[in-house]
């Protein structure tokens, strides 16, 4: 079962990669241009790819859901494929009511990240501690992460949004900003792609330190270490020894890892620029020619006002009944706790400054991009960085 | 108060810009303007009527949705900050705030307690921003709420030329068979749900007006809520206390008035096993090492008999027996008790045996209960041991004087006083664990320490917290709010005869584009023409 699990989601990774072809040969494709009604032969097999993936991928959490015995969102690589699945869904019901090819083209290939992010952690199916042990873990969660879904497709409709409305010719301010977006995501590629190389080597290294708490522990890396544990002892010299030391409240390993992913995005991003000898911004801005702006635009803004109210249940209400059952208070300043308001009055902020202030366009492209950082950064930072009860374990 | 009469008849309030009636320009600066402002249909409100005393100035300061985002923002930055580092309720005990931030986070981590960061949510200035929030969104919400309401109600179907032309989504067309076209458009717009009201030939087509109300309904929730999130300052609707209870212990329930009793029978810790647990978690145990599946308390709950006597050990009849664990919590009254923490092999009691130094003969056994040692242990045959001093928490002080740092017997010490027949006037000797001083010089006896007992202890949360019910509320009300505004958008369409002609203006509070392609198909095929949107041509 756990096998076939698997193997349910690698095929949905490679549908969604064939997905991505055949919205870009919809958006490529001449024929059709001049009617204006109706998504082409392209667009139509690439939205049946995608629910094809979309359902093998509901698959495989059905299967390890069985396997496991509870919901698999209970660990990182478990609630970041599921966001990955969620933000499919998402998308495929967005495509039904606007009909955007551009949106699969540029919606696929963030859930391919987000998946292949994922499978970089710790994949063992994990038991459950007592406070998970509960129905809420599985309403709770799904509902968040379908919430945030949702309001991702904002930031994929902002990116477009920007792609097509930035000027790319003249330096600004805009077009570095939406570059340095675009880095990030090369970025995360970086990670998935080093780590991959190094993993396959089987490449390992360790090292004895003395922690914060004057705690004695060992420390394995698994990517050459280029910044070593405050005062470690190298176990392992046959391996590459680090060039510096991190001071001892830093975390040595992640430190590591960061580095690593960014040499390797810097890498693929010159390699780009090479190959293109285009920012990436500009290279896609072709594929967002036939787009209609205000229709991106009401796009990005019909996924907030879907996805909030969505969001508010699941992220706040039901995670305030739980909290209260589990740790007998509904609310305590968890970090993550925290970070589903900030989401939350960040949203609520968008929604006031479009409607109220008339934030349109530019703005409020730029506003979906930024809640989708802070998404982010509360799956990834918070849940790796700033330790607290909601922190998967995991490296 | 000075009043508005329209031309149409209509009296508005001061300070109306557009009829409520019949959507005529009111105020002359709004006349040179191609398109009105139409967010609140030009309604009198209050924020922008008055602006001359304190009062007007605290109305238009809260009432401005620019200063509710500022409001907004600041919280999240604020609530940002605040997990930098972890709050003061989430660090270790062992260390005191002043020590643990910089020992652990160096300058910055000293300079976050100097600040008083570390327990953020709790400062006074978190809470004026909260509670600024909260007049906020009253006072924007009284200043909307009714004019809007009543320039929708008061809203007649033939608005005036002004009106229409000054509509974002305007145009005017020459129709042949205009009755044709009208009995087509009628038909499309009911099959778009439309509620349509006729008046000398004019059209007013609505839908979703409802929806408007969202915002309101939702601002009313959070407010509910923030006022039920205030009430646990209110004596008697919150508590939160900590109870420890040993195995074998039967307490009683704080803040229960001593009504309530629970006794801890067992406290039962349980790990997932490779092997007769589900066989899918093999790996996972063997990389991350134990982890924890159960932690239970096994209790009963005893509530004090009526007839127990003012004085004398209470009666407790039984109220259940209740296997309570993370998640599944027991409630009796408006109380819950949770399974919060436990401490696993406490030491309770301990064995000696009085022993001769010499002859190694054991004289007697003792059992002392370190929760409440006797004074004396009599051995009989003229044996006998003397509690002088007990330190259930012993250490030295820094004058060397022997101390305890609390009542729990982590570290226990004697100083003992030891009578034989030998030696009547006894003999003292000071026993901690895996020292003994004798500090009257060499005796012929001594303690021998013969072994402990231990038991776990249970942690129980004992909590009340009756703002739960208005919070509930609120959440409850704010979801119906946001989910009525955020699925619906309140829309119209106005058809108007003018000379022969057809004027079609269309206005909607969001999603402009779904208006748009929503009466490009109505129109479609009557002959009318599709309004433009007159914000698209003033920026070519
Ligand atoms: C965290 C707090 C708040 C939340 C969650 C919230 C939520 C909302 C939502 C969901 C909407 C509807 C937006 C839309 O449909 O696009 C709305 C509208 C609105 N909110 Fe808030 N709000 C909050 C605080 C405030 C504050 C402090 C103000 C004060 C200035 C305010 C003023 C308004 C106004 C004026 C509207 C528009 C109403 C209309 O046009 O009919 N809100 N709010």
């Amino acid at each position: 079962m756990v096998s076939l699990s698997g193997n349910l989601l690698f095929i949905a990774f490679l549908l969604y990669l064939i997905g991505t072809v055949f919205f870009a040969g919809s958006i490529k494709d001449k024929r059709g241009r001049e009617k204006e009604h109706g998504p082409n032969k392209w667009a139509k097999i690439g939205v049946g790819i995608t629910i094809a993936g979309f359902l093998s991928q509901v698959s495989y959490f059905i299967t390890r859901w069985i396997a496991a015995g509870h919901a698999p969102v209970s660990n990182l690589f478990e609630f970041t494929t599921f966001f990955g699945m969620c933000l499919v869904g998402a998308f495929i019901v967005i495509y039904f009511i606007y009909k955007l090819a551009a949106l699969g083209l540029f919606t696929l290939p963030v859930a391919m990240l987000l998946i292949a992010y994922a499978a970089m952690f710790p994949r063992d199916i994990s038991p459950l501690v007592p406070s998970l042990q509960s129905n809420w873990l599985h309403i709770h969660v799904t509902t968040a992460a379908l919430g945030q879904a949702i309001l991702a497709i904002s930031f994929i409709a902002g990116l477009i949004y920007l792609i097509k409305a930035v000027d790319h010719s003249k330096k600004n301010k805009e077009a570095f900003w939406l570059e340095a977006v675009l880095f990030g995501l090369v970025c995360t590629l970086g990670f998935v792609v080093i780590s991959t190389v190094f993993s396959a080597a089987g490449y390992k290294s360790d090292f004895n330190w003395i922690d914060n708490n004057n705690v004695e522990s060992v420390q394995e890396f698994h990517l050459p270490a280029l910044v070593g544990p405050h005062e470690g002892e190298h176990l392992t010299p046959d391996k590459f020894s680090p060039l510096v030391e991190t001071p001892a409240i830093i975390d040595a390993k992640k430190l590591n890892t960061v580095i690593w992913s960014l040499i390797t995005g810097t890498v693929l991003y010159l390699l780009f620029r090479l190959l293109f000898r285009k920012r990436i911004a500009e290279s896609l801005q072709s594929l967002t020619k036939r787009v209609n702006l205000d229709l991106v635009d009401e796009i990005g803004y019909r996924s907030v006002l879907i996805g909030f109210p969505i969001f508010t249940l699941g992220a706040l209400i039901f995670a305030m009944i739980w909290a209260q059952i589990a740790w007998s208070r509904f609310w305590g300043w968890d970090p993550k706790e925290v970070w589903a308001l900030i989401t939350w009055l960040f949203y609520a902020a968008y929604l006031h400054l479009r409607l109220s202030k008339g934030w349109h366009g530019n703005k409020s492209a730029w506003l979906g991009v930024i809640g989708f950082i802070i998404i982010m950064f509360n799956l990834i930072v918070v849940n790796l960085v700033i330790a607290g009860l909601h922190s998967y374990a995991g490296s | 108060m000075k009043q508005v009469k329209c031309e149409c008849g209509h009296v508005n309030p001061h300070g109306t810009v557009l009829c409520e009636s019949c959507g005529r320009v009111l105020v002359e600066e709004e006349k040179s303007k191609k398109v009105v402002d139409m967010r609140y249909e030009g309604s009198a409100r209050r924020s922008q009527t008055y602006n001359k005393t304190i009062i007007d100035k605290i109305w238009n300061f809260f009432s401005s949705v620019k200063v509710g985002v500022t409001l907004i923002i600041i919280t999240l930055a604020a609530s940002a900050i605040g997990t930098i580092f972890p709050q003061e309720m989430y660090i270790p005990t062992t260390e005191p705030a002043s020590i643990y931030y910089e020992s652990q986070y160096g300058f910055l981590g000293k300079l976050y307690y100097v600040l008083g960061l570390h327990n953020l949510y709790s400062s006074w200035w978190y809470l004026v921003l909260i509670a600024s929030i909260g007049i906020s969104l009253v006072i924007c919400s009284l200043d909307r709420v009714i004019p809007l309401y009543r320039a929708l109600k008061n809203q007649k179907v033939s608005r005036h030329e002004g009106f229409l032309k000054r509509q974002r989504l305007f145009g005017i067309s020459k129709v042949d068979e205009l009755d044709h076209s009208y009995e087509l458009v009628k038909e499309k717009l009911e099959s778009k749900r439309y509620k349509i009201r006729e008046e000398n030939g004019d059209i007013l087509a609505e839908k979703g007006r409802f929806s408007r109300w969202g915002p309101y309904i939702n601002h009313i929730g959070l407010i509910i809520f923030l006022i039920g999130g205030m009430m646990r300052f209110v004596p008697g609707m919150y508590v939160d206390e900590l109870l420890w209870v040993r195995e074998g212990e039967t307490a009683v329930i704080p803040e229960t008035n001593g009504e309530y009793y629970l006794e801890n029978h067992k406290f039962v810790l349980e790990v997932y096993d490779k092997d007769s647990d589900n066989e899918a978690f093999a790996n996972a145990i063997e990389n991350n090492g134990m982890v924890a599946k159960n932690f239970q308390t096994d209790t009963t709950l005893y509530k004090k008999s009526a007839e127990t006597v003012a004085g004398e050990e209470p009666i407790l009849d039984k109220v259940e027996d209740y296997e309570l664990r993370v998640n599944e919590p027991l409630k009796f009254e408006q109380f819950a008790l949770y399974q919060q923490s436990y401490k696993l092999d406490e030491l309770n009691q301990m064995h000696f045996a009085l022993t001769n130094k010499e002859t190694n003969e054991a004289l007697g056994d003792l059992t002392i209960d370190l929760y409440n040692p006797q004074d004396e242990y009599d051995l009989g045959e003229g044996y006998k041991v003397e509690v002088l001093s007990y330190f259930p928490d012993f250490e030295f002080d820094e004058n060397s004087e022997p101390v305890t740092k609390s009542r729990i017997p982590n570290n226990p010490a004697f100083v003992f006083k030891m009578f034989t027949p030998e030696k009547p006037d006894g003999e003292v000797s000071f026993v901690a664990i895996k020292q003994t001083i004798e500090p009257f010089g060499d005796n012929d006896f001594k303690m021998t320490f013969k072994g402990v007992e231990t038991k776990n202890v249970s942690a129980i949360t004992v909590r009340k917290d009756l703002t739960l019910g208005i919070l509930a509320v609120g959440g409850f009300i704010f979801m119906i709010g946001v989910i009525q505004g955020a699925y619906w958008n309140h829309r119209r369409i106005w058809l108007r005869r003018v000379d022969g002609e057809v004027w079609v203006a269309g206005h909607t509070n969001k999603n402009w584009h779904g208006l748009k392609r929503e009466i490009t198909g109505i129109l479609q095929g009557t002959g009318i023409e599709e309004p433009k949107d007159q914000l698209d041509e003033k920026e070519k």
